[in-house]
Order: C-alpha cells, then structure tokens, then sequence
C-alpha cells in the first residue's frame, strides 16, 4: 500500500477508532488562578490530535494533565476526571510513576541527558526493568532509536554524548527515549519550537510514522504543523476548549467564529 | 593647622567648587539645560573633582614624605659619637629625640630654660608630664628635639598653604573649562573608572604584600633550618625560644602537623559531606518553596556562627560527652570504666568542625543542585521515574563537577580553619592513626609560635611564617581548582 493510501485508510476508521483518553470537565487552578474551565475532550487511539490556541490558552497545561506533570508544579491542583482506558489517572490508587511510563512526554526545547546516546535511551528501561541482559537493552536501544529515525545517523557513535548532536537530532533522541519505554499515548509539547525547518520536517514525518503504534497528543503553535501532522484538532482559548473537530473540516469549515480568526490569523 | 581642619577646608572648597561648577554651566548655557553637553550635576562634580583629588594627593604625598625628611634631617644632626655606634643605637636616640618633642611641647617656657641649663632633671619633668623616656636624657637631645619640633612645624604651615593652593587652583582651572558644550559626564566617568581601577588594585596589592612578607621571613627561616628537615621531618619539637639560646636548635618536621591537619579535615568531611549534601538535596528538590524560605536561612545561621564558639562547643561539651560515653562503653564491655576517647582528639575537632562545615557544602551544592535545568528534570520524570531515581541518576550526575567544586572549597576550609582546632585537637605533635586520641594541626602551632614574647630572629618564631606559606599553598591550590572546575560546570549550562 501506498503512503497515501494508508493515510485515507487510516481516516476512514477515523470515526470508529475507540477512545484512549476521556477527559471530563477538566480545571486546572493555579493558585487562585483557574488556567482551564471544564475541558471536555477526548484523545483517540492511534490519531494525532493537535491541541492549537494562542499563547496563555491552556494548551500546554491540558497537556500536562494527562500524564500529571502539573504534580510537580508547587500549588497545581486538578478537577474534573481524565481516564485512561476507563482508569482514573487522577484516582488516588494510581502510581503516577507508573501512568507516566503509560503515556510519555516530549518537550519544548530538546532535553537529553548529560549522558551518552545508549543511556538516554536506555534510561526509561532501565528504572522500570524493561530488559534484564546486555542484549535486551541493545535491542531497545536499536528498535527505539529507528523508530525515531536516528539510528542509522547515530549507530556508531552510541557512547558519545547526547548533547553533543544537533538540535534536531537532540529533539528525536528525546522521542526515542519517550518510545522506549513502550507507553500507550505519547505527549508532544511544542516539539519543533526550538527546531529549523529541515529539523522539523523529519520530526513531523516521524510523528506521521509514530502514529501507527502510538496515540499522540501535540501542542503546537503552527496552523501548518497542525494541518499537516494531526487528524483531530482542538482549539482552545482562555482556559475553555473552543472546538474540537477533524483537522480537515477544522482548516477548512470550523464552526466557530474565534476558530476561524484565529486561523486566518486575526488574532493571537 | 591641624590634617583634620585642613580635610575640613578642603571639603568645603570641594561643596564651593560643586556649586560654583553648577552655577556656571548653567549661565554658560543661558539656562537652557537642552545645550548643556553634561547636566548641571555633572559640571559640578567635574570642577569638586579637580578641587579636591590633586589638593588630596598634594596631601597624602606631604604627610608621607615629610616625616621621612624630617627624620633623615634630624638624624643627620645627631653627634657623631652616637652616629658611630650603629644603627640601632641611632634608631633609639631618634624615637628618644621625638619623645623629648613631644614632652617639649607640654612644657612652658621657664621649665626648658631649666631643662637646657642643667637645673632639673629632663627624665623627671617629663614624666611629670605624663612621658616616659626610655633612658636619661642627653643634652644633645633636647637640640634635636627643638629642631625637630621647629621642622614640623614649618612643614606643618608649608603643607597647609601648598595644599590650599592647589586646591584653589584646580578649582579655579576646571571652572574655566565649563562651557556647554563641555564633556564634563565623560570626565566625572573616568575618574569614576579610576577610582574602582584604584580599589581593586590595592586588595590585589595587599594579597602580594602579604605573599611577600610571608615569603621572606620563611626566607629567613629556611636559611636557618634546611627546607628539607622542615618539609620531610617527622619530628616537631621546636624547644623554646629564649633570648641567647640562639644556638639551640629545635627539630621543625612538618609532617606530624600537615598529617593531623589533613586527618581532621578529612574526620570534618566525612561528618559533613553526606549530611550537608542530602540536606541540599532535601532543600533543592523536596521542601516546598514555604519550607524551604524558612529552612535554609535556619540552616545558613550554623555559617554565621563564630569558630570560636564552635570551639566552645567542642571543649565543654562535645569532648566530654565523647569521653564519658567511651567510657560508659568501655565499662560494659570490658568492666573497665576506663575511657578510650580523649577529650581533646581528632573525633572531637573533626565533628564540630564537621558541623560548621555543614552549611558550606549544603548552601554551595544547593546553589549547584538548582542550577540543573529544570528541562532535565522534567524528562526524567516524564519518563516515569521517580524523584529519588530522578536526583541519583540525571541531577548528580550533572551537578558533580560543581558539587566535586564545592566539596574542594569546603576543604580548604577545613584545611585553614583554626579557632576549633586550637580547643579540640590538642597540641601534642604526632603521627597516629587513632581517631581518638589528640593530634594537632598546621594552624594550632602557628597560634602556639606566635603568642607570648616574640623574638624574630629565631627559627621558632621564624617557623611560623613557614607553616604560614605551606598552608597558603594548599588552601590556594585546593581554591583555584575548585574554581576551575565550577567554572567549567557553570559554562555548560549557559
């Protein structure tokens, strides 16, 4: 089958795909300060939704929700319900150590260890004893970095430190590091913001390639990242979710006006 | 006219000046402040400047020179009986010569008229006068004396109108250069640029000073004892140094002392590294910041405490509590109440220094710790691994240069740190691996060479300065690469 072909595939299921992540009348406070209003929004399995919305709008925030990075932010608290297959993540039975092995997080600016390329990879299998031998991290290590599309621009230089490579190169070591833990949902935080266009390019083909095995949710501030990369798209602005469609209709027909402006790039 | 009046005056020409410089600029400008190149302000400084800075130099150069001068003068004028005597006999007839100067000035008229023709006794009549002469007086002193005395104070009257002079004129010179146009801002930054250059040059100046004076004595030391009987001895027994006993020689080995030295600060590190680091840890990446604002003021109040208050401390209580309960457990074991810790022991001076040296390696490392960015925090944990998995295994890792940095600085703290040591590490010079029992340090014999009645001449004051430089060395060494290192580290993350 044809890339194209694929894809179309892939829509058409769209509608039928069951759901990976609920989030049910979500608020996110900080402080007195309510970053989020009753979010209601759903994360489908293997699709790219692609969270958009100006600067201050909850993106991120929502984002951070789903696997608790706002635990580690002095005076975060959340309310509402977001489940993940059917658990509670915010249910006080949960291992938050072991939800964020479940669903997995890229950042903004490429963040890889001080260390060399084999230990930021084998980094995640490692704590959570993925591979006991030598050659159960090799392999990990091998299947993750291709996944990311590094392996054949870094395999003979795996000792060397992470820091060392480029920033785009830096950005998808930090994906193969998120991917080899295996988790179930991958979040994205503005991956390409730090990255030149030819870097972002092979970070946008790989989240296409991703896709097949992971569910990714992606915070991004370009209209033409979201168009291109994602097959669900939410729009959010002031804390509320403004609408939530499929990338085409959203691009092209949304049903709301702040939507529309904040395409065609009336504000934000 | 006293220095003090003529500072006063000099300062008043200096607030003249200010506003006079001030006023000027502003009719040169025709009270248009838009022409004006420098504000008001600045024409002020500009002409205070020139007042005041070259009637000061004018002055701190006269107080130093003149009494050089005078001196040389006066000691020129001394009988040649004395002069033939060496100089040490010259130095003492001159600070003779200025205490009758002094004692004159405190006398009327008809007592030096009965002092000059021989009627009363000049040692008496100035000691009635509240100045002790160290011998009788000589009548060749009381000539000396009254020149010396009409020396100063001419000088005194010259320095005075110099100084007011220059002063004037350089008020008078800057005031003339006030146009509108004038750079005077440009100026008054480069004499601000001079004045820090100034500064800094003389707390540079006075690091090689004390480099300086410490090398030669050591010098001089190292003249007397051979360096290598003092860098490899094993025996420190410097005996006494008492006057012409010249020719005892002590025994000056280093070794004993650089070992305890090193010892106790290894037993003080030991105690305070994993303490003083798992509190930074604590303080970086557990507390909340509420805690955290109210814990590491409380936790740096332990630095502001005076040694000797540690050593304190160490004397009354932690010494004899280590002894008693050597004891108690010896008792049990053995049924011999005999106690196997000193008081005073490389135990006792280790811990308590120990505990000074806390806050040094928690508030540096915390410094460190912080620094880490947050980025890698946050993969970490997004990875799923825990805080604890977190500090081990990303944050250490990165931070170890600098904390490797801070321990080293800590060290040299350890290495120089005195007042505890003095009250708990004993002073008996030996080397031995007990832990309990007294050792003492490079800094305690320092204190001991140096107190009492002092001869500087003598190998066992000399030695002093020796032990002084060893230990410069080792605390310079151990900072510079602390340094080294933290710079490295700082450079990664920026």
């Amino acid at each position: 089958m044809s890339e194209a072909a694929v894809e179309k595939a892939l829509d058409q299921k769209m509608n039928t795909v069951p759901l990976k992540m609920i989030g049910k009348d979500v608020s996110v406070y900080y402080g007195e300060k309510r970053a989020l209003f009753d979010v209601n929004l759903d994360i489908r399995e293997n699709t790219v939704t692609a969270l958009i919305g100006p600067s201050g709008c909850g993106k991120s925030t929502f984002l951070r929700t789903l696997n608790r990075m706002n635990d580690t932010i002095e005076n975060c608290r959340v309310t509402g319900r977001i489940t993940l297959d059917e658990d509670d993540i915010y249910d006080s039975s949960i291992d938050v150590v072991e939800l964020r092995a479940r669903v997995g997080m890229v950042f903004q600016k490429p963040n890889p260890f001080p260390k060399s390329i084999y230990e930021n990879v084998s980094y995640g299998p490692r704590i959570h004893g993925l591979a006991r031998t030598k050659a159960d991290f090799d392999e990990i290590v091998e299947t993750s970095l291709q996944k990311a599309g590094l392996w054949n621009e870094v395999k003979d230089r795996l000792q060397e430190p992470g820091t060392g490579l480029s920033g785009g190169q830096q950005q998808r070591l930090c994906i193969a590091r998120a991917v080899a833990v295996s988790p179930e949902v991958i979040l994205m935080d503005e991956p390409c913001s730090a990255l030149d266009p030819i870097a972002t390019a092979k970070v946008e083909e790989l989240i296409h390639e991703l896709r097949a095995n992971f569910t990714i949710v992606i915070v991004t501030h370009s209209m033409q990242q979201a168009a291109r990369v994602s097959q669900r798209t939410a729009m959010f602005h002031l804390g509320n979710l403004v609408e939530e469609n499929d990338t085409d209709k959203m691009f092209t027909n949304p049903d709301d006006q702040r939507t529309q402006d904040y395409i065609m790039g009336r504000f934000g | 006219m006293s220095t003090s009046l003529l500072l006063l005056i000099i300062a008043l020409i200096g607030i003249g000046a200010y506003f006079a410089g001030r006023a000027r600029s502003l009719t040169r400008s025709g009270n248009k402040l838009a022409t004006l190149h420098s504000l008001p302000g600045y024409h002020g400084s500009y002409v205070a400047i020139w007042a005041v800075l070259p009637a000061l130099l004018v002055l701190a150069g006269w107080l130093i020179a003149s009494p050089i001068y005078i001196d040389s003068a006066v000691r020129s004028t001394l009988p040649d009986a004395v002069q033939s005597q060496g100089d040490a006999t010259v130095q003492l007839a001159l600070g003779q010569v200025k205490a009758v100067a002094t004692g004159l000035n405190r006398l009327d008229a008809t007592e030096i008229e009965t002092i000059k023709d021989g009627s009363a006794n000049l040692r008496e009549t100035l000691a009635a006068r509240g100045v002790a002469l160290a011998g009788e007086g000589q009548p060749f002193m009381v000539e000396a004396a009254e020149r010396f005395n009409a020396m100063r104070l001419y000088s005194r009257w010259l320095m005075s109108a110099v100084v007011l002079l220059v002063a004037i004129a350089g008020g008078l010179y800057a005031i003339r250069n006030v146009t509108a146009r004038f750079r005077a801002r440009n100026q008054v930054e480069r004499v601000m640029l001079g004045s820090l250059v100034v500064a800094s040059s003389i707390a540079i100046l006075t690091t090689i000073g004390i480099i300086g004076s410490m090398l030669s004595e050591a010098g001089r030391f190292f003249s007397m004892v051979s360096p290598a009987e003092f860098f490899f001895g094993t025996v420190w027994d410097p005996r006494f140094a008492a006057a012409g006993s010249e020719g005892a020689s002590g025994q000056f080995g280093l070794l004993p002392l650089l070992g305890g030295t090193l010892y106790i600060a290894f037993v003080a590190m030991a105690f305070a590294v994993p303490i003083g680091l798992f509190a930074a840890i604590y303080m970086a990446e557990y507390a909340s910041p509420r805690l955290r604002s109210i814990a590491k003021p409380l936790l740096e109040v332990l630095a502001g405490i005076p040694t000797i208050v540690y050593g304190f401390f160490a004397l009354v209580t932690v010494g004899p509590f280590l002894r008693d309960i050597s004891a108690q457990l010896n008792g049990l074991i053995t049924g011999n109440y005999q106690n196997f810790i000193q008081a005073q022991s490389v135990l006792t001076a280790g811990i308590v220094m120990g505990i000074m040296l806390i806050p040094f390696v928690s508030s540096l490392s915390d410094d460190i710790i912080t620094q880490v960015p947050r980025a890698l925090r946050d993969g970490s944990l997004g990875l799923g691994a825990t805080r604890s998995e977190t500090v081990k295994k990303v944050i250490l890792p990165a931070a170890l240069p600098g904390i490797v940095g801070a321990l080293l600085l800590t060290a040299s703290r350890a290495v120089g740190e005195t007042m505890i040591v003095v009250l708990a590490a004993g002073v008996a010079a030996r080397m031995q691996i007990n832990p309990f029992e007294p050792m003492t340090t490079v800094t305690v014999k320092i204190v001991h060479q140096l107190t009492g009645d002092l001869e500087f001449t003598s190998p066992q004051t000399l030695v002093a300065f020796a032990l002084g430089i060893t230990l410069f060395v080792i605390t310079l060494a151990l900072n510079i690469y602390a340094l080294y290192i933290v710079r490295k580290y700082r450079e990664q993350y920026e």
